[in-house]
């Protein structure tokens, strides 16, 4: 039985859970630092041509966004001229069903599957099981979190947070109830483990008889699927079945097929750090060019929409629509890097998981999306390292306000709430502030003399405080307020100009107007 | 109007109400291409491409035109079971002593030979990559899956700079229906623990030949 997101908890509690992980946290930063090597090296590479590189991407992904009716009627225009088969689905559960009747119209319990996020955003595995098919992942990662009965944890790489000691256990474990077993010498050599891989899967890819895919690009212009991968199980999937469905986000279209050339040089680099992933397959639907066919003769496409409109209509975050889902900014996150891609409570984890899942739901929903976009510290390094540009900082601040304003009316209202109204308050008359900066300065004085803890430099600051306010002072030190506010001292000195040492005038000509304090 | 709209105008209808206001850019995106100065002949981009082949632990074997059947056949040993498609150069299929010639093959027959040899249709200089479009001498995309060793001749004269020039060459391809296999070193994972291994579902020895 496989295993869903559904009821997962809100992004602090399972992070918590998982930052306690030693093990998990060990595999994260093994893997993903190997990651940001690679992909540094290749980014260097190209040396001034990765910039604009990148700004090409974004735009033929933006210009594909911006004209998205025209060019998806394109898109069916092209796939049906070439034989395929054109299905709309507005939802995951429309785009199951369209996949589980041409497997049932051919008579089959079993489909054999390229990695796709699609069909795990739509849960179509699921889906199909409970239709009596069996869905095999045939992905490397993807068959050890299906084998492991796990969930995935990152995009390009869903078992990230497994080692290989562990993949072996799952291997020795698992393989035999689903089909070919793994040999009983089975050693933990990577190696050793893909060839394991390769036995099991290869007696599924040969008498599977419906393939199911997902694609990276959909070219508008002539109805060519891209499907770009690693291993060859791609490849298995899309050529050896009789029948293709092929499950693809109306994001996914590309306007012409030259339009291809800079994201086909962006991904691979992005995503694997390789200059080229080892194979890409293009085809436009069922081929039989010069009258000889060339793999499956029956070819669907679902195109899917699955809330990909209601982020298109967000003004800010619709530039989330141009992933590649190649994973770069997963792999460069701090937050990401400790807590690992469950925590997120979506296939769709990291940066890009935490503003494109509120993007496809809608903020004000449930208390788990509507925590993600706060799983982040805004350090910019996912824009950074983003192929399409994508100001991941800025839709997470969008999203946040978003998910506050969704709060406004809430009865009792949040601890957070009160407390803005509050300062809202005080700020708006200055001699309400002078009122507050009095309390706040006596509070300073008793504070700084309970206060066991020191900040470096030796200011008192509070420990854990009781009530809402342990929210925040549960992971950081609240600085005990200065005893005297800067406008009670602007207005005791004049300005400073009766403190000696200190003004202003005295300090001209040097770098620092103001007296920082020595630390002794 | 019916009362249920189909998925299609329904999906299509919120697309076009999502983006009330936004200006199309009718002119497709022309991408920037590396400079070199001064620019690289097309011997050295030959020379680069060999060398980013050979990057992914791929063979890469440098023949004169004279020497490839001679070569091609040191390649094969008597005993191994090589499958050639049915459209290959007389002379390339001349090099394998008995060849099992590709009349459609089901997958199981074809997991029982070792090799195959083809030719290709594009090399891509900078990515290391070579680009079956699937013509007469390069085989329907199972005939170079499915064997562990795939052996494949590619022309100087086929080999691109970068990724735009291949795209450039392959668009007749494209139009005329073909599918297009690209093809940068053996099959390989770096799903366990994101470190890079040779050798998963597809050929785990890819034997690029190189002519001229």
């Amino acid at each position: 039985m496989s295993r869903t997101f559904v009821g997962m908890p809100p992004f602090p509690t399972a992070a918590r859970e998982a930052l306690g992980d030693t093990q998990l946290r060990h595999n994260l930063a093994h893997a993903t630092g190997v990651i940001r090597d690679k992909r540094l090296r290749l980014v260097e590479e190209q040396g001034d041509l990765w910039e604009p590189l990148r700004l090409a991407g974004a735009a033929v992904k933006q210009r594909a966004l911006d004209d998205l009716a025209t060019h998806l009627e394109r898109l069916e225009e092209s796939l049906t001229a070439a034989g395929a088969t054109v299905h709309w689905a507005r939802d995951a559960e429309e785009a199951c069903r369209v996949v589980a009747s041409v497997a049932r119209s051919h008579g089959v319990d079993e489909v054999v599957k390229v990695k796709s996020m699609a069909t795990a955003e739509i849960e179509l595995n699921e889906h199909l099981e409970r239709e009596g098919i069996a869905a095999w992942e045939t992905d490397l990662a993807e068959l050890i979190v299906q084998l492991g009965e796990d969930l995935p944890s990152h995009i390009l790489v869903p078992a990230i947070h497994r080692n290989r000691a562990e993949i072996r256990e799952i291997f020795l474990r698992r393989m035999a109830v689903v089909g070919r077993p793994a040999p009983a010498d089975l050693t933990d050599e990577p190696e050793v483990l893909a060839g394991a891989a390769r036995e099991h899967l290869r007696e599924k890819f040969l008498r599977a008889k419906v393939g199911v895919s997902g694609a990276n690009f959909a070219v508008a212009e002539t109805g060519t699927l891209v499907v770009v991968e690693s291993e060859g199980n791609g490849r298995m999937c899309l050529t050896l079945p009789e029948v293709l469905v092929s499950v693809v986000g109306i994001e996914k279209v590309v306007p012409t097929f030259a339009e291809l050339d800079p994201l086909m040089r962006l991904l691979p680099r992005s995503s694997t750090g390789e200059r080229m992933n080892p194979y890409t397959s293009m085809w436009t639907g069922p081929s039989a060019p010069d009258g000889t066919a060339d793999g499956p003769q029956e070819v669907h496409v679902v195109l899917v929409d699955n809330g990909r409109t209601r982020a298109l209509a967000d003004e800010t975050g619709r530039q989330a629509l141009r992933c590649i889902r190649c994973s770069a900014c997963l792999n460069v996150c701090p937050v990401y890097e400790r807590t690992g891609g469950h925590a997120y409570g979506s296939v769709y984890p990291g940066p890009i998981g935490a503003i494109l899942n509120p993007l496809l739901t809608g903020t004000g929903v449930d208390e788990q999306t509507d925590s993600l976009p706060y799983a982040s510290t805004l350090c910019g390094a996912c824009f950074e390292a983003c192929p399409v540009r994508i100001d991941i900082p800025e839709v997470l601040v969008h999203l946040r306000s978003k998910v506050v304003d969704g709060h406004r009316d809430d009865r009792p209202p949040k601890a957070e709430a009160v407390a803005m109204k509050a300062a809202g308050w005080a700020f708006a008359d200055a001699s309400r502030l002078g009122l507050v900066e009095k309390a706040s300065g006596l509070s300073g004085r008793v504070l700084a003399r309970l206060s066991r803890t020191t900040l470096p430099g030796g200011r008192p600051a509070a420990g854990r405080l009781p009530g809402p306010a342990a929210a925040w002072t549960g992971a950081r030190d609240l600085p005990a307020p200065p005893a005297e506010s800067f406008r009670a001292w602007w207005d005791r000195t004049d300005g400073g100009r009766s403190e000696r040492g200190t003004s202003y005038d005295q300090q001209q000509g040097t770098s620092r107007p103001y007296d920082v304090p020595e630390e002794s | 109007m019916t009362a249920h709209r189909s998925a299609r105008d329904e999906i299509l209808g919120r697309v076009r109400s999502a983006l009330a206001g936004v200006e199309p850019t009718p002119e497709p995106v022309v991408a920037p291409r590396a400079v070199h100065d001064p620019p690289r002949s097309h011997a050295q981009v030959v020379d680069l491409f060999a060398e980013r082949v050979a990057d992914y632990r791929a063979a890469v074997d440098r023949v004169a035109p004279a020497d490839l059947a001679r070569h091609l056949a040191s390649l094969f040993a008597a005993t191994e079971r090589v499958v050639v498609p049915s459209g290959l150069d007389g002379v390339l299929r001349a090099a394998v002593s008995h060849p099992v010639v590709d009349e459609e093959l089901s997958a199981a027959e074809l997991d029982t030979v070792d090799a195959v040899l083809t030719t290709a249709c594009v090399g891509i200089a900078e990515t290391g990559t070579i680009v079956l479009d699937h013509g007469p001498g390069q085989g329907r995309r199972a005939l170079t899956l499915v064997p562990d060793r795939h052996v494949c001749v590619v022309h100087a004269d086929q080999v691109v700079p970068d990724v735009p020039d291949a795209m450039a060459r392959l668009a007749t391809s494209v139009a005329r229906g073909r599918p297009l296999t690209w093809v940068s070193g053996p099959s390989a994972t770096s799903d366990i623990e994101l470190t890079r291994v040779e050798g998963v579902h597809g050929p785990r020895v890819l034997h690029v030949v190189l002519v001229g």
